[in-house]
């Protein structure tokens, strides 16, 4: 039996590491990415990225006179780990604010906790939208930041008349094929031109969608596919469409979840030709990009690595939130989110992105073409968009607006003018 | 009974006794209601720990106990938190739809109410209609009752088919793996009607109690968690000491001669089967408004592995043998996984405990089959003098570590 | 802001034409430089119809040139060059007028342009005029391919012009089936169309099909009474049917203007909440307005007093209805062409029909060769041994790594890939080995232990990798004689991964059975299995037997690692995903038989492309239903399809 004693009394222990009270001189930053689990991959970069920009911040000086310090917890691609790092940030750490998460199922496992305590979230990746939160700044894409443009791309630039939104069986796909089928009926696509499919994570066995996808072009419509298949998948589903001989220019595939990064574990010399669509290209011309590239590797120590819209959507949201810190003097949430409104920062692409009041950024858009060194050639570039928290093309989102600023509220009937909910859905 | 009950088994009262002291001591030493010595996160983690081991003893029961190796019962553990979930997700969001609506000119007819709570839910995944599943979701003691009778109906249909087929041994293994697979994949898709990948999320924020601050539901929890922990110990040694104990005993030792002894081995394996889903489900419907999420991914073959994993280590064939390994394993885990474990510098290389854990923990349990089947609840009859007699390798039953080789003793 | 001042610019330089006698076709590009620069397909047109009117010899490079994205401009002054890379920074400009290099140029000073590919399929119509009777079949190839993709009614007469004089015999079927699909669809003349459609057959081809369907595309329209004899009527729906449910008529009507809408419920609301007074509706207090028949009375109510749209009654819903036809017309206003090309629609659908049949059934014999292949490892360490060995799909993994590795050393796909198989079994057999010495020896007698075991096994050999190789999949790549597909036809197709991978898998069961049943290896293996004790009193040393045997199992699923990674990925996470799947396939198939295996492999294969096809948009689903089913299958057959009989079932 002593032996059980012991066990909770190491058990307890581990509780009672009260964390070392740092000294006050440092303003702390907590880093929430996966650092191993399935999503490590993906978010390892994003916690290189956030630690190389604390350390710039710092060797200009830090911020408010004091140091910056990185607060770095990995919440292990477990998605009730997200919630549980958060409050131990936010309670024991005593963070000032937090960047992190990568899928939306993270997101809203933090939201809770963060709304409950009045934390401050930069959230770096594109995602289905409807949501705004008090205590959140989304700095990727929403849906008309990214999907919409592509479609209007599609529609316009290559004439596709028959779509196939492929995908992998989660929410960020679901809610972004449901808002473009509804977007597509709205531009006089009949149903039967769209055609959906979802997949498991990690799919393999392509060969029958990619059939079906080619037998799509029998009634003599050009055929298009939108891919929001994440991960691994896309490896078998772009190798499989090689093995198929389907050409970009017979049935080009616009791709959301696959950049720089994802490119480099494939052969691309078959893919040429086929898109993506980010608000970011590591080929992206101008100064600030080079700058930014030129320090990424000399911070990783490797030149091979690559750069990609997370990255840049980190970029953005922690200068706008040191300027944010700045001008308001202090780190306290409530004051650093109003002079968050309005805060305006140079994106690496060439042009300002701005923080609108309902939480979302204004980024430009852009469509890349893969090239057969997997990187992206850019061959169209909007004007920065802002992003829209509800969605126009469905109708229960329709009504709703977002506005911290004004209307304090991020669910706003404009219908009924009331305020559906403070907190967000969840 | 009861007397004679705990006289035989000492053990559970030493349980029972050790229990209430650590939750005592959890709340004197919590923010809400003690010293603040402890963090809120750190009260849900171990009050999650608790519902861990509950599990943990469904599992001993059916396995150290049945020889029945199930590497599924996380599915049923999952089944009785989405039951909860529901509820909870229904509830908060009515509230919130309610007062919304309660704004307008003209109030809101019932169905309204009923279609706008679904816009709610249902807008992450982009539907807006309750599926038939979500058909009690507003009456809390029916959910409260599919807690049990939803992992228990999975169990018996289930058990029922896999026993009357006298499916047995690695066989029913993979077959309950296939289950709890099937299950996990059935729930990522979004037709399930339960959020697919997304889940039910925000279940920490009990309806009603918004003014209650988390560090005391979190105690609540807590001590719900405890009590269930107590009470499912003492069921469970109830339920395998006396002439049924042995029955489930004689099934794991020797199934055939049971079964000639004219006893219904189904029977005994179903009722089994059945009450420790049960078990497992009342576990994660305290599990998960303590984690504050649930998706499809928690239910994973993986999970039931490791849970299988835990009972081993702890010492399978003994009650507080379960509840040690899951205790132990799981808060081991986070310790090391949660970055706090020093990197060790090698030199040339630095080995990284994030990195380097599961390796330590997937040898480990290589070591413990190997070398110590009794797992850490070998150590204690080491304590007491009892061995294991030299087999050389024969076999004796699947159950080398069980507690009644007392012929053992020397 | 940027388009205007370009446009501006435009002007100001148009405005001074002196300045900009550089030649001809810089002439026209910057006359167009705006739409240029912009690279829109909805603006580019009249540029690229400009360049291919003009009738200037030096067109037809500047459009290739500019598809082929190795135009540039001049940021100085605007101006169009083809451009050659020198070095790294620096650029050589070409004048498209003189063909001369202008000189040498750092790559800050010029922007590339990048045509999108909708504009190099307007570039690429637009150079078919010069491509058709080129001398190079190659380009002749490319103008077809821009007449199939993007055809115009003009198109025709040059195509059949340059029928005439193609002497490449490829070259003129393509020309000659593209002058019949061009026929069907552009021919002014109804007998040639109906000819050219009837010409075809049932030809299976996409573009065939995509040529007749758009002929046969209907649009649904209302009529007033009946519907006038110029309209080619496909056919009339009854409203109320399945393809016209009542509501959705109506709608029609109304969108149509021929009838007025019913009002719907948020409308009624509206008007409800329009008309309050004293917190009243019509004289009913607003709080009892919470259900549906509260609001009907109190609307009626204002609709009686003048204050809402009436609503539309049943008695006038119907007389609308019955008042109206629902036609589908074609679009194609002939009837006769309709009719053969319907006729001829109806004949290939058939046929397509029986082929998709057919290509499904190669997609699950493919599934299922990879399953088999998967298992057959599993088949032998299981199946035979009796071990359940959960790092199977480690062993997987492991091959699948160790081709990575080296096609990382071997750069040549060809010999790596060679070199490469023999590896991985030598990896996985030795791993095999050392796991059978250590670990499995010695759980012979409790299996339901060797289980927990090798999963530690597995979980340590999955993190090892992931340390290792990191969690990125790595790319593992075929060589280029299996890239492609083996194409039937354009329904039938299968990629040349999937038949080596099937032909491996029938490899390895002719090498299965040879071993077991002709070699000596495989005898002792059988022996040893059914009765250690009796075969070790005949001299066969069983701890050697079931080290080589378990070795085999394991280096034989290596091999399969290689050959899933070249059409899948490489991951850590790669065996995982197979062995819940290779477990069942031995189980489903029965134990200790191989020709089970094989047929648990059929069945897994079969059903869940079988499920797939019935629910086309949920992959997902086809896998979870395709295990419950073998939850179920298992229920029926405990021992699986091929059983085991007498002594050799064990208990």
């Amino acid at each position: 039996m002593n032996f059980l004693k012991a066990t909770l009394a190491g058990a307890l222990s581990l509780g009672l590491t009260v964390p070392a009270f740092a000294a006050e001189d440092t303003i702390k930053v907590g880093v929430l990415h996966s650092l191993s689990g399935t999503m490590a991959i993906s978010e390892t970069t994003l916690k290189d990225t956030m630690l190389m920009l604390i350390d710039e911040q710092n060797k200009k000086g830090g911020l408010l006179g004091k140091q910056l310090e990185a607060v770095v917890v990995d919440p292990a691609s477990d998605w009730p780990l997200f919630a549980e790092k958060a409050r131990e940030l936010m309670t024991v750490q005593n963070v000032d604010v937090m960047f992190g998460c990568w899928t939306s199922v993270s997101r809203k496992s933090v939201l809770p906790v963060i709304e409950e305590l009045n934390g401050l979230l930069f959230y770096p990746v594109q995602y289905e939208g409807e949501e705004s939160s008090k205590n959140v700044f989304y700095t990727g894409a929403a849906p008309n930041q990214q999907a919409i443009p592509a479609v209007d791309y599609f529609l316009e630039e290559l004439g596709v008349e028959k779509f196939a939104l492929l995908g992998t069986d989660y929410v960020y796909p679901r809610t972004t094929n449901n808002i473009l089928e509804s977007y597509l009926t709205g531009k006089g696509i009949a149903k039967d031109d769209i055609f959906v499919n979802y997949t498991p994570f990690g799919h393999s066995d392509w060969s029958k969608i990619v059939a079906d996808v080619v037998a799509l072009g029998a009634d003599g419509k050009k055929v298009g596919v939108i891919s929001t298949i994440n991960g691994d998948a896309n490896i078998g589903f772009y190798k499989e469409l090689a093995a198929a001989g389907v050409s970009a220019d017979d049935i080009p595939v616009v791709a959301f979840s696959v950049g720089e990064e994802e490119l480099s574990g494939l052969d691309t010399a078959n893919l040429v030709g086929h898109l993506a669509a980010w608000n970011y290209f590591m080929t992206a011309e101008g100064d600030a990009n080079a700058e930014f590239i030129k320090s990424w590797h000399a911070f990783i120590g490797d030149e091979k690595r690559v750069t990609n819209d997370p990255m840049e959507a980190h970029y953005i949201g922690f200068n706008m939130w040191v300027n944010a810190v700045t001008q308001a003097g202090t780190t306290d949430v409530d004051a650093v989110r109003t002079a968050m409104w309005g805060q305006e920062f140079p994106n690496l692409t060439g042009g300002i992105s701005k923080m609108g009041v309902n939480h979302h950024l204004s980024k430009p858009v852009l469509i890349g073409e893969i090239r057969a060194d997997g990187q992206f050639d850019i061959i169209s570039q909007t004007e920065p968009v802002a992003g829209d928290a509800w969605t126009d093309f469905l109708p229960e989102s329709a009504v709703l607006d977002s506005d911290w600023k004004d209307l304090g509220c991020g669910m706003y009937n404009t219908d009924t003018k009331t305020c559906v909910q403070i907190k967000s859905n969840y | 009974m009861k007397n004679t009950f705990l006289m035989r088994n000492p053990s559970v009262l030493v349980f029972l006794g050790l229990l209430a002291l650590f939750t005592l001591g959890v709340t004197l030493m919590s923010e809400a209601t003690g010293a603040a010595l402890i963090s809120t996160s750190f009260v849900k983690t171990l009050g999650k720990t608790l519902c861990l081991c509950l599990i943990a003893i469904a599992m001993d029961l059916v396995w150290g106990y049945c020889g029945i190796l199930s590497l599924g019962h996380f599915a049923f553990f999952g089944l009785g938190g989405y039951m909860v979930g529901m509820w909870l997700m229904y509830e908060r969001t009515r509230l919130i739809v309610e007062k919304s609506l309660a704004n307008t000119e003209i109030p809101p007819t019932p169905q309204e109410v009923v279609d706008a709570i679904g816009t709610q839910i249902f807008g992450v995944v982009g539907s807006s209609e309750f599926p038939l599943v979500w058909a009690f979701a507003d009456s809390l003691t029916l959910q409260l009752a599919l807690v049990l009778i939803i992992p228990g109906l999975l169990a018996l249909v289930f058990g029922w088919l896999a026993f009357r087929s006298r499916v047995t041994g690695v066989y029913l293994s993979i077959l309950t793996q296939a289950m709890t697979l099937a299950l996990s994949l059935y729930l990522f898709q979004n037709d399930s009607g339960l959020r697919g990948n997304n889940g039910l999320s925000g279940l920490q924020n009990l309806p009603g109690l918004g003014s209650v601050p988390q560090s005391v539901i979190s105690m609540w929890f807590f001590w719900a968690s405890a009590l269930a922990l107590g009470l499912g110990y003492v069921l469970a040694a109830w339920v395998v000491s006396g002439k049924f104990g042995s029955v489930i005993r004689g099934i794991r030792d020797d199934e055939q001669r049971v079964r000639f002894l004219g006893y219904s081995v189904e029977g005994y394996k179903l009722f089994i089967f059945v009450l420790t889903a049960m078990i497992a489900g009342i576990a994660g419907a305290l599990y998960y408004p303590q984690a504050g999420i649930i998706n499809p991914a928690e239910i994973a073959p993986i999970a039931s592995i490791y849970l299988a994993v835990w009972v081993a280590i702890g010492g399978r064939g003994r009650l507080y043998g379960a509840v040690i390994g899951a205790a132990f394993v799981s808060l081991v885990s986070t310790w090391f996984t949660g970055g706090q474990a020093p990197s060790i510098p090698l030199g040339f290389y630095t080995i990284n405990w994030v990195d380097w854990w599961q390796v330590v923990l997937g040898l480990s349990f290589v070591l413990v089959t190997l070398f110590a089947p009794k797992g850490i609840g070998g150590l204690f009859d080491l304590a007491q003098g009892i061995r294991a007699p030299r087999r050389h390798g024969q076999p004796l039953g699947p159950g080398q570590g069980a507690l009644q080789e007392k012929e053992a003793q020397e | 802001m940027r388009h205007f001042f370009h446009v501006l610019l435009a002007l100001v330089l148009l405005a001074l034409p002196a300045q900009l006698m550089a030649g001809p076709v810089q002439d026209i590009l910057q006359n167009y430089r705006a739409v240029i620069e912009k690279s829109s397909r909805k603006t580019i047109e009249p540029a690229i119809d400009a360049l291919a009117n003009s009738g200037l010899p030096q067109a037809q490079k500047v459009l290739e040139t500019w598809q082929a994205k190795d135009m540039w401009q001049r940021k100085s002054d605007g101006f169009f060059f083809e451009a050659k890379k020198v070095n790294a920074k620096t650029y050589a400009l070409i004048d498209f007028d003189t063909g001369e290099t202008v000189g040498e140029v750092a790559k800050d000073e010029i922007d590339q342009l990048k045509p999108n590919s909708g504009i190099r399929a307007v570039i690429a119509t637009a150079l078919v005029q010069f491509q058709l009777s080129d001398p190079d079949p190659a380009r002749r190839s490319d103008a077809l391919t821009a007449i199939e993709r993007n055809a115009a009614a003009d198109h025709l007469e040059p195509l059949r012009k340059s029928i005439a004089t193609e002497a490449d015999p490829a070259v003129l079927a393509r020309k000659q089936r593209l002058e019949r699909l061009l026929t069907i669809r552009f021919d002014p003349e109804i007998e040639a169309r109906i000819a050219a459609i009837e010409s075809f057959g049932g030809d299976l081809g996409v573009d065939l099909r995509a040529t007749l369907n758009p002929l046969l595309a209907t649009r649904r329209i209302v009529v007033a009474g009946k519907p006038g004899a110029e309209l080619n009527i496909a056919r009339t729906l009854r409203p109320g049917s399945d393809e016209l449910p009542r509501d959705a008529a109506y709608a029609m009507l109304v969108d149509a203007r021929l009838s007025t809408p019913r009002i719907s419920a948020s409308d009624k609301r509206a008007a409800l909440a329009a008309n309050i007074v004293d917190g009243k509706v019509a004289g009913i207090p607003v709080a009892q307005l919470n259900s549906d028949e509260a609001r009907a009375t109190a609307y009626a109510a204002l609709a009686a007093g003048g204050k809402a749209a009436p609503t539309v009654t049943e008695a006038q819903f119907e007389a609308a209805l019955a008042a109206h036809s629902f036609v589908d017309v074609y679009a194609e206003p002939s009837k006769a062409v309709t009719d053969a090309a319907s006729d001829a629609m109806d004949a290939i659908q058939m046929r397509v029909g029986l082929n998709q049949a057919l290509d499904l059934g190669l997609d699950a014999l493919s599934l299922a060769s990879i399953y088999f292949l998967a298992a057959i490892g599993l088949a032998i360490t299981f199946g035979v041994m009796g071990v359940i060995n959960m790092a199977h799909g480690e062993f997987i993994m492991m091959g699948a790594y160790t081709g990575y590795v080296v096609q990382q050393i071997i750069p040549d796909y060809t010999l790596s890939i060679i070199v490469a198989i023999p590896m991985a079994f030598a990896v996985t057999f030795a791993a095999g080995v050392a796991m059978e010495r250590l670990v499995i020896r010695w759980l012979y007698n409790r299996p339901l232990e060797t289980l927990l075991a090798t999963f530690g096994i597995s979980i340590a050999l999955q993190q090892v990798a992931k340390n290792i190789f990191g969690t990125q999949a790595r790319p593992l790549t075929s060589p280029a004689w299996l890239d492609g597909a083996w194409v039937m036809n354009d329904v039938v197709s299968i990629s040349y991964i999937r038949i080596a991978i099937f032909v491996l898998a029938l490899i390895f069961l002719g090498f299965f059975l040879f071993l077991m049943k002709k070699t000596r290896l495989g005898l002792e293996t059988r022996a040893v299995t059914q009765n250690p004790r009796m075969a070790s009193s005949m001299g066969i040393n069983k701890d050697r037997v079931n080290m080589l045997t378990f070795g085999l199992g394991s280096g034989i699923a290596g091999i399969a690692g290689v050959a899933i990674g070249l059409f899948a990925k490489v991951t850590s996470e790669l065996g995982s995903d197979y062995i819940v799947q290779s477990f069942m396939t031995v189980v489903v198939g029965g134990v200790g038989n191989i020709w089970g295996t094989l047929a648990g492999a059929a069945m897994i294969g079969f059903l869940q492309k079988g499920i797939e096809w019935l629910n086309p948009s949920n992959t997902l689903a086809a896998q979870t239903y395709m295990i419950i089913f073998i939850i179920i299958f298992i229920q029926f057959r405990p021992r699986g399809i091929i059983a085991l009989k007498g002594r050799a079932a064990g208990d």
